[in-house]
């Protein structure tokens, strides 16, 4: 079987360029642990507030939602106390007035500044009835039993707890993603090194078919790939503690499926470079939209013309799995279609990538 | 019958004809030498008998099957121009990942291997790493490899460039041998000693053949004593 002769080749030759081997084996372990501690923090970045004038009850909220609250003298202009106190928000109260002035440059906490204040409303007004009802209730108007009272709240989690972080999120596409990459990178240049140093030249003026060869290929790194999966999934799950609802076959089986496309589109992409650095240039091209349409941000939420992009994207398919088993815990059902898409292209792609061969050898 | 049958082939890389109706052919036990200055087309003819270029006319016939041919290749020993050889991988994983490629039966793959490697006096290196051979060395194991298969038909392009005189010789002394045994051999060369061994030479400028015949033939023909001042009254002659 020449097939096997080419993967036993590719294997024998990865043993021996450890560096590579590393790349596929450790650095998607490494860049995914930082990743994990980068969006770690699971409670937003808590929020520095100037306060002049807040009423007791007022700093007691803020103070129990987690806001660094410092009181100060406004005897400096409203920039400079922003500035020297480093704070996200001043709140200056003058009777019924709050007036909030906002560091705009602080992106990540306004939100939560903005929760805040609408608090901070409530809890005014809830103050304001409180006292009405007193007074009503003194003066014989209502029985104290019939004032009225906040709702109440009961909180339950699905599809995770209250410990799901944003990387729990994003963790499906993330895994997908890296597993595409590096395999993506390893099988494009190592087929353009094949062809740059004359070796595939050397190859087809042997009887090997052409689809010896891309299916040796899809074998030798396929291999790797499938090992390189296995190791980023239990990595994940063991290590990192990333949750998976449902079974774990299922990300392997999603995995492999992308690394078998990526190995695919490499091996395809290879055939329109003519160095290593041109292989590199695909990567802003074809790589990165990859990280954006197809998971990162919800696509759902995207315009309509940007989901037609998304889903002409192979690693949609991959991310939209991963998610449906990951976080949702679904069964083979709900991603067969899924995987009969990503199984669909990486075939689509082996056959082209056949025929593109034909242009070194005619036959 | 003619082991290798090339007509009246012509091959243009865009605009620039690079092969003008070039024929000649290799019989059985015999030896071809192509022989031309540089650029002249040597690479291209070969490259056009082994099927990885295409001729836009003309056909090639190998055991008198049209070219480009798939299982033709089987009985074809090609050693390209340059070395292309996987740099990472012992010489010994190299001729084994090529005998399985040409099908060598299993059980003869040693043997082929260590006679292949003994001829070209590489028997000590074979578990070397090629990335650590010399330049000669490369040459010589590229040789090997297009002999692994005991082929009838040897397609070398320039296969002594870098090997030392001793060797050359040697391994001259085996295409000898091979022709002897029925193999047909062409050989591209550039150096004139070894045109002289050739049976028939061709000879080619600027893409056409030039002329074709023993190189006695072609000395009488161009008036002079030895084939390289063919070369150079042929120079002189153009810039005349
Ligand atoms: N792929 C190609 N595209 C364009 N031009 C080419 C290509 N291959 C060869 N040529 C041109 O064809 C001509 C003949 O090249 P070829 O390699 O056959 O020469 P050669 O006789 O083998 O030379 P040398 O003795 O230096 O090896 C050259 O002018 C070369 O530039
Ligand atoms: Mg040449």
């Amino acid at each position: 079987m020449r097939m096997l002769a080419v993967a036993e080749r590719i294997i024998q030759q990865i043993f021996k360029d450890r560096r590579t081997l590393a790349l596929m084996l450790v650095a998607p372990l490494l860049i995914l642990t930082l990743v994990y501690f980068l969006f770690q923090t699971d409670q937003e970045s808590i929020a520095r507030i100037g306060e002049t004038g807040l009423t007791d009850p007022m700093g007691d909220q803020l103070e129990e939602a987690d806001v660094d609250l410092v009181s100060v003298e406004p005897n400096e202009s409203l920039k400079e106390l922003l500035l020297n106190e480093d704070l996200d928000a001043y709140f200056l109260l003058e009777d019924d007035l709050l007036q909030v002035t906002y560091n705009a440059s602080s992106t990540t906490t306004i939100g939560s500044v903005k929760a805040q204040i609408a608090g901070l409303r409530q809890q005014h007004f809830a103050l304001q009835v409180e006292e009405v009802m007193m007074k009503a209730a003194e003066s014989g108007l209502i029985q104290p039993d019939e004032a009225p009272g906040f709702l109440n709240i009961e909180e339950t989690y699905e599809f995770g707890s209250d410990e799901t972080t944003f990387f729990d999120t994003i963790s499906p596409f993330l895994i997908g993603f890296f597993v595409f990459f590096f395999v993506f990178l390893i099988s494009g240049i190592s087929l353009l090194r094949e062809r740059t140093t004359g070796t595939l030249d050397r190859l087809l003026a042997t009887p090997v078919k052409r689809s010896d060869i891309v299916f040796g290929y899809l074998i030798g790194y396929g291999i790797f790939a499938v090992i390189q999966t296995i190791i980023v999934v239990f990595y994940s799950t063991y290590i990192l503690d990333i949750q998976i609802a449902g079974s774990i076959w299922y990300v392997l089986l999603i995995n492999s499926l992308i690394a078998f496309v990526a190995l695919a589109f490499g091996l395809l992409l290879s055939t329109f470079a003519n160095s290593e650095l041109q292989m590199v240039q695909f990567i802003p091209i074809v790589v990165i939209p990859q990280i954006f349409f197809a998971g990162l941000l919800p696509v759902d939420s995207l315009q309509e013309w940007l989901q037609v992009i998304a889903k002409i994207m192979p690693l949609y398919y991959g991310g939209d799995a991963l998610k449906a088993v990951m976080i949702f815990g679904r069964g083979i059902d709900d991603i067969l279609l899924d995987l009969f898409i990503l199984f669909g292209i990486a075939i689509v792609f082996t056959f082209i990538n056949i025929q593109a061969l034909k242009k070194y050898r005619k036959i | 019958m003619h082991a290798v049958e090339v007509s009246g082939i012509s091959k243009s890389f865009g605009k620039t004809e690079v092969l003008k109706d070039i024929s000649f052919s290799v019989s059985k036990g015999e030896i071809v030498g192509l022989i031309g200055p540089s650029g002249s087309g040597k690479t291209t003819v070969v490259k056009t008998i082994i099927g990885m270029e295409k001729a836009d006319e003309g056909k090639v016939t190998v055991q008198n099957q049209r070219m480009p041919n798939r299982l033709l290749l089987n009985q074809i020993g090609y050693m390209a121009q340059s070395d292309a050889l996987y740099m990472e991988l012992s010489a010994e994983q190299q001729l084994v990942f090529f005998s399985k490629l040409y099908g060598v039966p299993k059980n003869k793959r040693k043997q082929r291997i260590s006679e292949c490697m003994g001829l070209v006096d590489l028997e000590k290196d074979l578990s070397k790493k090629v990335m650590i051979y010399s330049g000669g060395m490369k040459r010589r194991l590229s040789l090997a490899l297009a002999l692994l298969h005991e082929p009838d038909i040897l397609v070398l392009d320039e296969p002594t460039v870098g090997i030392d005189p001793r060797l050359r010789k040697q391994i001259w002394e085996k295409l000898q041998l091979l022709k002897e045994q029925g193999g047909s051999i062409l050989v591209t060369t550039h150096v004139m000693d070894e045109a002289e061994r050739c049976d028939r030479l061709v000879l080619l400028l600027e893409g056409s053949v030039l002329a074709v015949g023993t190189p006695q033939e072609l000395k009488n023909q161009f008036n002079t004593d030895s084939i390289e001042s063919i070369f150079l009254l042929k120079k002189a002659g153009e810039s005349a």
